[in-house]
């Protein structure tokens, strides 16, 4: 591989405009006495204009780092950058030196170990992986034998984390970003996906070759928002809304959920909010100083204010917390005491598809619940239950 | 770098509600008017609250999806962009006038120019008109036709009404249609009726909703008397007490809506170039569509 005789007159123009640069690890300044050109590998100075050139040949993968990031991706301090810079271990630059100055204000991204170029190009060639929620990138260089020109390129591939292991061949593959739309919009079972950021999306396709432009913005499709708030997260200016910053900001329909008992908002997020139901990782709480008691989950990127769904549920809950509590009398062997928290709990869990027919041993099984509907059920189908005056 | 957004109700009922939403944006990211093209809904995501910090230009355009001004072009949608300066009086419109204002979103260092909602604008006279042609799939449709324009009414909405019978005045100027009027589901003239208020023959009947969903896939066919049960589907033209009766589906899913966005971006100050052109030429040799699939419906969800 060569350096592209382009991209040395870039970085030569660049020294002339701005007198340095400075840039993963590569710098380059034009002095009185000539250039001194340094990696952390080695460092010249004094150089003239053709020992410049003979010595940038022996730095080329900085030279074609440098190249890609300033213009190819350009966006300096944008999420889009920063994302990408993630994706490959590469310093994150303003934001990862304030994480040093300033450790306690937010985490590094899951415990970030940043690579120097030429190790970068080692793991990039054979391609490297990352997770994105259920959403593997695998970050490469361009096979640079006929794209010279590009030499240091980097192209994407997006998988599900569930194909890491399948051919690509056994995979509908894609490369419209807009396709992510389609593929985000059903589960498997054919249902409706109103959260994006439910852990149903489907497996069995896969996007290869995207432009890092492209990337973000089939990520943006699939999980909207999430690379924005995550970079806010990193920089530390993450602004979250808290429940009741929210609630209280409804109009209309959603007027009255502020009025949601402080106990029903933990019961709410542990039934929306929690891993098994949602990747994002809640960072919104009751209010400023007082948490909710649910773990706000693992997820990468973070949840900064209750989403339309939980906002949607929350009106009904509102509704029905509002009801008094009454005392019942109703008939019930132990058995079938058992058996209803067995039908709640199948459900809550989605798990009664996988309840097989005849196992009759699982309260939540089809003929079980049937049988005691037909014992226990009056004749207007409600169960048979008397209110006990206190 | 000048972005657009468009701002819709979706639903987290009904997949098909973000469909002409999604339709619409393609068709502008296709012109490339658009550094950044975005969708942002009420119901789905990217959510309203989040959409302008996805963006990397600092002039963004907001076009709501929205047939009138109202609760969610004056409420919702400004509060959840953290327009702060927000007053609904700086659109100095009485209903159907709004076209633009400039604020600045307060959690973004964006410059950020709300439109008026695509219903009201004038161009969207011109859209309905197109949907005429395209259910009837005659370019010159009018001569013999009535067309019925059908909003919701005014229970939910004054200014609703106001947006409905703004177009039916406009397409009557035109002399066109033998006759135009507005027709609604809650109120008087009603779309039950609508063979009452007709003397043509064959009559058109537009709703001036956006997407396709409960009231214009079951409401308003089954009120109509097309079908007797909306999961039969109906005919185009179905026969309704000796008239024919055009039964379009939602207005918003018409090709030549997306002229209407790019039109509220231009008179915000956007730079559309000539993407307007590309999308007439597009939308004009649109594919008539009559017919409908009769699983098609289900609720927009509130
Ligand atoms: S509010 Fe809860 S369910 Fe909604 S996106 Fe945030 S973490 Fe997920």
């Amino acid at each position: 591989m060569t350096v592209p005789t382009a991209d040395v007159d870039d970085l030569q123009a660049a020294v002339e405009t701005d007198g340095a640069i400075e840039f993963d690890g590569l710098r380059l300044a034009r002095g009185e006495e000539g250039y001194a050109l340094e990696t952390p590998e080695s460092d010249w100075s004094g150089l003239d204009e053709v020992e410049l050139r003979d010595a940038l040949v022996t730095v080329r993968e900085y030279v074609t780092n440098w190249r890609y990031w300033q213009d190819s991706i350009g966006g300096d301090g944008t999420a889009r950058r920063t994302f990408l810079r993630w994706c490959e271990r590469a310093p994150l630059a303003d934001e990862i030196d304030r994480l040093r100055a300033d450790d306690q204000s937010s985490p590094a991204p899951d415990d970030y170990e940043t690579l120097a170029v030429p190790q970068r190009y080692e793991i990039l060639r054979d391609g490297f992986d990352r997770e994105w929620g259920q959403l593997c990138v695998t970050t490469r260089l361009v096979d640079s034998h006929d794209v010279d020109e590009r030499a240091g390129e980097r192209v994407y591939d997006l998988w599900h984390v569930d194909d890491a292991d399948t051919d690509l061949a056994d995979l509908e593959v894609y490369d419209d970003p807009r396709d992510a739309r389609e593929i985000a919009t059903f589960d498997e079972d054919d249902r409706y996906r109103p959260l994006k950021t439910a852990p149903t999306l489907v497996s069995g396709w896969a996007f290869t070759g995207l432009s890092g432009d492209e990337l973000v913005e089939t990520i943006e499709f699939f999980y909207p928002a999430t690379i924005a708030n995550w970079h806010r997260e990193l920089r530390g200016d993450l602004d979250v809304d808290h429940w009741l910053e929210t609630a209280e900001r409804q109009t209309g329909i959603y007027d009255v959920i502020d009025e949601l008992p402080r106990e029903a908002v933990d019961w709410m997020a542990e039934a929306c909010c929690v891993d098994s139901q949602c990747l994002r990782r809640r960072e919104w709480q009751y209010e400023a100083g007082d948490d909710l008691d649910v773990d706000g989950g693992d997820g990468p990127f973070p949840c900064r204010e209750p989403c339309s769904l939980v906002v949607a549920a929350a009106r009904k809950w509102t509704v029905l917390e509002s009801e008094d509590e009454r005392t019942y009398e109703l008939e019930l062997t132990t058995s079938e005491l058992n058996q209803l928290t067995e039908l709640i709990d199948a459900v809550a869990e989605g798990r009664t598809d996988e309840i097989r027919e005849a196992d009759v041993y699982d309260g939540a099984n089809r003929y079980r619940a049937r049988y005691l509907r037909a014992k226990r059920f009056a004749d207007d189908g409600s169960l048979d239950a008397r209110e006990v005056d206190e | 770098m000048q972005a657009l957004v468009i701002a819709a109700h979706g639903s987290h009922l009904n997949p098909d509600a973000s469909d002409p939403t999604y339709a619409h944006a393609d068709a502008v990211r296709e012109t490339g008017a658009f550094d950044e093209v975005r969708e942002a809904f009420w119901k789905e995501e990217p959510h309203f609250r989040e959409v302008i910090r996805t963006l990397e230009s600092d002039e963004v355009f907001v076009v709501p999806l929205f047939i009138s001004e109202g609760y969610f072009t004056e409420q919702v949608i400004p509060r959840e962009l953290r327009l702060e300066e927000w007053d609904p009086d700086l659109w100095e419109s009485d209903g159907t006038d709004a076209s633009q204002v400039t604020l600045e979103a307060t959690d973004v260092d964006k410059t950020i120019h709300y439109c008026g909602p695509t219903g009201t604008h004038d161009a969207m006279t011109d859209v309905i008109v197109q949907r005429a042609e395209s259910v009837t799939g005659d370019p010159d449709v009018g001569d013999g036709f009535g067309l019925a324009v059908v909003g919701h009414g005014t229970d939910r909405n004054e200014n609703s009404a106001k947006a409905i019978e703004y177009h039916t005045v406009r397409i009557r100027e035109r002399d066109r249609f033998d006759e135009v009027k507005a027709l609604f589901m809650d109120e008087e003239p009603e779309v039950d009726d609508v063979t009452d208020y007709f003397e043509s023959d064959d009559v058109v009947v537009v709703p001036l909703f956006v997407a396709d969903g409960y009231h214009t896939q079951e409401d308003i066919p089954e009120d109509m008397g097309l079908t007797e049960d909306y999961r039969l589907g109906w005919d185009v033209p179905a026969e309704v007490d000796g008239h024919r009766i055009w039964y379009a589906g939602a207005v918003g899913t018409e090709g030549l809506m997306a002229d209407v966005i790019l039109e509220r971006a231009a008179d915000a100050g956007a730079d559309v170039g000539d993407a307007r052109d590309a999308i007439r030429a597009a939308a004009n040799v649109a594919v008539p569509d009559g017919g409908r699939d009769a699983d098609a419906g289900a609720g927009t969800g509130d």
